[in-house]
């Protein structure tokens, strides 16, 4: 775990010149001092880029903004920093670029909130509001001795959460004053020793942020996704990646478990894709509540949104700079889900730039280094024991959206992916055609975690065998169904056609879950285990009907296997009843067969 | 080509060290004060060709030539720079034009009265800006009004194969969409051929620009004759165009780019010619950004009247949905309408397979209101039903008919009529509500029982009281 702090602001700037340009590579020579990774504006436009390679007496930097227009000899300022983030409150419902910077603001002009609204080059403007005011409510008071971690204080940045002004990683000492009231994000709020603290920090954004220690990943991310949650269930802290053809409902699961998922602050990183994606979810996000606090969802959430069409280098960084917020939420406690949709173009941006810089291309002409570059990222995902007093723990869970070329799973991206996250959702093409949504193919999906026991505690203690059981069961009906392709249904004993039945039942009436659908869109974890009660029951009573020779076609028939359609939009409140009273029918309709 | 306004001519400097010609590249040296994608000139023999740079290198410069590179030679060859980027001419003059494949007008007319000069690229338009696309368009074709619905600033590819029809459904698509606007001249197409064939551009032509049409349109032609790499700038030209009339003149624009699969030929040839390390089947790495530089400025933005629909011919290689054209296309697009060599073969025309066709951006322009508050449902059903059909029709080639209960068969007959009735309208158009009547007509054929994706409710209200008693079954 690297204990460092934020490096601080660089000393009097290095000017280099342009010496090349290609696309969003920049050349740039006479900045000898130059480090890795510093940030630079380059041209007489000021575009920000990122030094990614020293070479001789070339600084190469991937600029990230429109190079065109840039000349051969414009200055190259270096500012001495490397890529940072601002970290404070006025985070959470804000929409920020790759680099972090705010999107609203540069939309305004005057009066006008879209007075602006396309992002012209050279844009600029601080990522948090200096000009808001926030309550400060210190926890410390003058001569206490805190250390990197310690809680200062609390500004409530939204209605639902209380932000926790932290003691930076790397400052330690003696409380020697303490401002209370309202403050900007950029005033002193406590000094330590000599040194004035604001609600502001930054941080590097390449650089994760250290904890006191890992912990184990024991408990769920809960989606309120049955396909997820019954099935597949990704752990607090743990990583999932979600690979899918175009059209396969990647970004609309990533949107549902931005919604639902149970997470303290939502990290939505929308990479290279839509536009009028961010503009729905901006649009949706206020007007929905989030059921465990009452708040607006978007009050919860931060977007970072480098779409398709917007510099390619600042795909490349928008990741960590998601990544990065998230762990500041966990590090005051928070539980934290980045939501990464699609990984793949990060990928393609990191491609872009190493072919522009003429590297040895590895496997589909992506550098050798991006399954490192994948692991780094991934590896930021953890439930851990924050630093500082009081106990706290936090998470950042991963979900990556992964876009194969061709819908074919064997390409770089999905492999990599597949080693790093302990959870594979995998969206199948043929799923999505015939529109059963999600498209989770139940026969290559899995996940790492072991989180039975979590639900046995939590929900029901049958729930691991009842998991086991419709596992089992939906695996039998995939052989069945080979079967049945090559010979027809005829060909399999009534038992085997229960299973097809039941099979027909858990993925019509439970695997599918339209995500708009007012009320199926959430399904909670008890409800979950009622609906597979009642198919687990509906298949015992076809079981037992067949043995009494009753015929699979009057079975299927039977009008009451119908109704368990209808389970998905049973109020919670009426879930347990109308279960127990489905049940009773099943139960007591097959046997009149 | 157009050049920008005013006096470039004291940023105009000649430079005459032209040290390599190949393909579509020049190199040039001593290009100093020349800024990265800029345009120049190339001038030799008295000719002037249009080039744009590609790369930068201390006083060297990369330079794409758009008219080709036929004739030139390294001491004749003088690359002169302007300090500009390409610009296209904007402005309602445009409206009625017939322009070449960058912005020059072909049509014998008189000189463009252009509003402004705009640089080609645009610039991407902030999220938050906006506005989601939510206002139905009726095509009058059933199989995209009522499965794939279109909406106005949404970006929707046709996916075709040589020889399909794709050209001919644009067309259709393009003459109804202007029926439901508010008032017609807030209509308007763009139409930007890329490397089209005499034939096609004599089609779009007679389409497009026939005496009534051609008050209502833009035509940009760049035909197969004509320089790939110019083709790179076509697009970018006619959406320049097409955003100042949406989002400055409030028109609602359709703009129909075709063939998309020509353009990315010309960004591949590019590619080889600079010696690229190439991606899946030689297409560049870059392809996905490049393309997205593109559909993303369809869209709408808050607080402007107009639109910028985007309307794509896209010819599937071997028809091959996963070949790297139409598989990064469909991940930019909001979805895709799907053409069928199979159903064409069957006389089904327009040959839309819906089952791979979507749209993403359907569910915001259907519904109470909109179009009818059983559109989801219907939809839904109709696909689950069509899925189930379809494989039947698979498995029937193996087992025979025989094989299926009577549930299956009326599954398997659903799947015809589908295809027969729904799909196979021939010219004909259908308002909205033709197309849910005729959907409801095929869904009581199935058991009423089996219609679980739409709301009891509906199922009584719209499919009658006859279709609520279960048919006897064998
Ligand atoms: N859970 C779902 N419920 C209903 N429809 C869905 C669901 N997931 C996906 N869809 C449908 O599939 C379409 C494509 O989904 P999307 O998430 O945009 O795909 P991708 O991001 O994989 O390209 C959506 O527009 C929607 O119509
Ligand atoms: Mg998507």
């Amino acid at each position: 775990m690297t204990e460092t702090r934020a490096p601080v602001r660089g000393q009097a700037a290095d000017v280099g010149t342009v010496h090349a340009v290609s696309g969003p590579v920049v050349t740039a020579r006479g900045l000898p001092a130059a480090r890795l990774y510093n940030v630079v504006l380059v041209g007489h436009a000021r575009l920000p880029g990122e030094v990614i390679r020293l070479d001789a007496g070339d600084a190469v930097v991937q600029v990230y903004e429109d190079t065109a227009g840039l000349a051969v000899g414009e200055p190259v300022a270096d500012t001495g920093e490397q890529l940072q983030v601002e970290l404070g409150p006025g985070l959470l419902g804000s929409i920020f670029d790759g680099i972090q910077r705010p999107l609203t603001t540069l939309a305004r002009r005057a009066d006008d909130p879209v007075g602006e609204p396309m992002i012209e080059r050279g844009a600029s403007a601080p990522s948090l509001d200096r000009s808001r005011a926030w309550l400060f409510e210190p926890d410390v008071a003058e001569g206490d001795e805190v250390s990197a971690g310690d809680v200062l204080g609390t500004v409530q940045e939204t209605g639902a959460l209380g932000h926790r002004v932290l003691v930076p990683p790397g400052v330690a000492g003696a409380v020697t004053r303490v401002a209370r009231g309202q403050v900007r994000v950029d005033e002193p709020v406590v000094w330590i020793g000599a040194e004035p603290l604001t609600l502001l920090s930054r941080w590097p954004v390449r650089l994760r942020r250290p904890i006191a220690r890992r912990l184990a990943l024991d408990q769920p991310l809960v989606t309120g996704q049955r396909a997820i949650d019954s099935l597949f269930p990704i752990a607090r802290g743990g990583a999932a990646t979600i690979p899918g053809g175009f059209g396969t409902g990647k970004t609309v699961l990533e949107q549902s478990l931005a919604k639902w998922s149970h997470a303290d602050v939502i990290v939505y990183v929308a990479c290279g894709e839509r536009g009028n994606e961010l503009t729905e979810m901006l649009d949706e996000f206020p007007t929905l509540t989030d059921p465990r606090t009452g708040s607006p969802l978007l009050e919860r959430t931060v977007i970072i949104a480098n779409t398709s069409n917007m510099p390619v280098a600042a795909r490349e960084a928008s990741i960590y700079t998601g990544i990065t917020i998230a762990e500041y939420f966990r590090d005051q406690g928070r539980d934290v889900a980045v939501l990464a949709d699609s990984t793949s173009r990060w990928g393609e941006a990191l491609r872009e730039v190493s072919s522009r810089l003429e590297e040895m291309p590895a496997e589909e002409g992506y550098p050798a280094y991006l399954s490192t570059r994948l692991a780094e990222f991934y590896e930021r995902a953890g439930a851990v024991a924050c630093l500082g007093g009081g106990e706290r723990t936090g998470s950042v869970s991963i979900v990556g959206a992964v876009s194969p070329a061709g819908g074919d799973f064997s390409e770089p991206i999905t492999q990599h992916s597949l080693r790093l996250a302990g959870t594979f959702w995998g969206l199948d093409t043929n799923l999505a055609r015939r529109r059963h949504f999600p498209a989770i193919d139940w026969n290559r999906s899995y996940t790492l975690y072991d989180l039975d026991a979590w639900f046995d505690d939590e929900v029901a203690p049958d729930w691991h065998a009842q998991r086991a059981w419709v596992l089992q069961l939906l695996q039998q009906e995939s052989s069945l169904l080979e079967i049945v392709q090559l010979l027809g249904a005829d060909s399999l004993a009534p038992a085997e056609r229960v299973v097809l039945e039941t099979g027909r039942l858990l993925r019509e009436d439970f695997l599918q879950q339209s995500a708009f659908d007012d009320v199926d869109a959430y399904c909670a974890l008890p409800k979950q285990h009622q609906m597979l009660r009642v198919v687990h029951a509906a298949h015992d009573a076809m079981a037992a009907a067949v043995a009494r020779d009753v015929p699979v076609e009057t079975l299927a028939a039977a009008p009451v296997l119908r109704e368990p359609a209808r389970m998905r939009s049973w109020p919670d409140a009426e879930v347990a009843g109308n279960a127990d009273a489905l049940v009773e029918r099943i139960r007591h309709d097959l046997e009149e067969l | 080509m157009t050049t920008a306004k005013g006096d470039t001519t004291l940023l105009t400097v000649e430079h005459e060290t032209v040290s390599y010609v190949a393909g579509p590249l020049l190199v040039a040296g001593q290009m100093t004060g020349v800024g990265y994608d800029e345009l120049v000139e190339v001038v030799s023999d008295g000719r002037v060709r249009r080039g744009r740079v590609l790369a930068l290198e201390g006083d060297r410069a990369v330079v794409q030539v758009l008219d080709g590179t036929t004739g030139l030679s390294l001491p004749g060859t003088r690359v002169r720079t302007r300090g500009e980027v390409a610009r296209v001419a904007v402005g309602d003059d445009l409206v009625g034009r017939i322009l070449d494949g960058s912005g020059t007008p072909m049509d014998g007319g008189p000189p463009l009265r252009a509003v402004e000069y705009r640089d080609v690229n645009g610039a991407p338009i902030n999220p938050v800006a906006r506005n989601h696309p939510s206002e139905f368009i009726e095509t009058g074709v059933s199989a995209i009004d009522g499965l794939n619905t279109l909406v106005r600033g949404q970006k929707l590819p046709i996916f075709s194969g040589f020889g399909l029809p794709a050209a001919e459904l644009a067309a259709q698509i393009a003459s109804d969409a202007a029926v439901p606007a508010a008032a017609e001249d807030a209509f308007v197409v763009v139409f930007a051929a890329m490397g089209v064939t005499q034939r096609e551009a004599a089609f779009f032509r007679s389409t497009f620009a026939g005496s009534a049409a051609l008050e209502r349109t833009v035509l940009f032609l760049n035909t197969a004759e004509d320089p790939a790499v110019e083709r790179l700038l076509t697009p970018r030209a006619a959406l320049t165009v097409a955003e100042h009339l949406a989002f400055d003149r409030g028109r609602h624009v359709l703009v129909v780019l075709t063939d998309i699969t020509n353009y990315c030929e010309a960004l591949r040839e590019l590619s080889a010619a600079r010696e690229e390390i190439p991606g899946r089947r030689g297409y560049p790495g870059y392809m996905y950004t490049d393309l997205a530089s593109l559909f993303e400025r369809a869209g709408r933005i808050r607080g402007r009247a107009g639109s910028v629909t985007q309307l794509m011919i896209l010819s599937m290689p071997d028809d091959d949905i996963t070949h790297p054209i139409p598989d990064l296309t469909g991940y930019i697009t909001e979805g895709q309408i799907v053409l069928s060599r199979e159903l064409d073969r069957r006389g089904i025309s327009p040959p839309i397979d819906v089952l791979p066709s979507l749209s993403r951006l359907m569910n915001a322009g259907i519904g109470a209101g909109k179009t009818r508050e059983d559109h989801r449902a219907v939809a839904d059903q109709l696909y689950a039903a069509l899925a189930r059909g379809r494989d039947l029709r698979r498995l029937v080639s193996i087992v025979g008919e025989a094989a299926l209960s009577e549930t299956e068969r009326r599954y398997l007959a659903f799947a015809d009529s589908f295809e027969q009735t729904l799909v196979n309208q021939g010219a004909t158009r259908r308002t909205i509500e033709q197309t849910l009547e005729l959907a409801w007509t095929l869904l009581r054929d199935l058991p009423p029982d089996d219609l679980k994706r739409i709301d009891p409710a509906l199922v009584e209200r719209y499919a009658g009281p006859g279709a609520t008693v279960d048919p006897p079954t064998a």
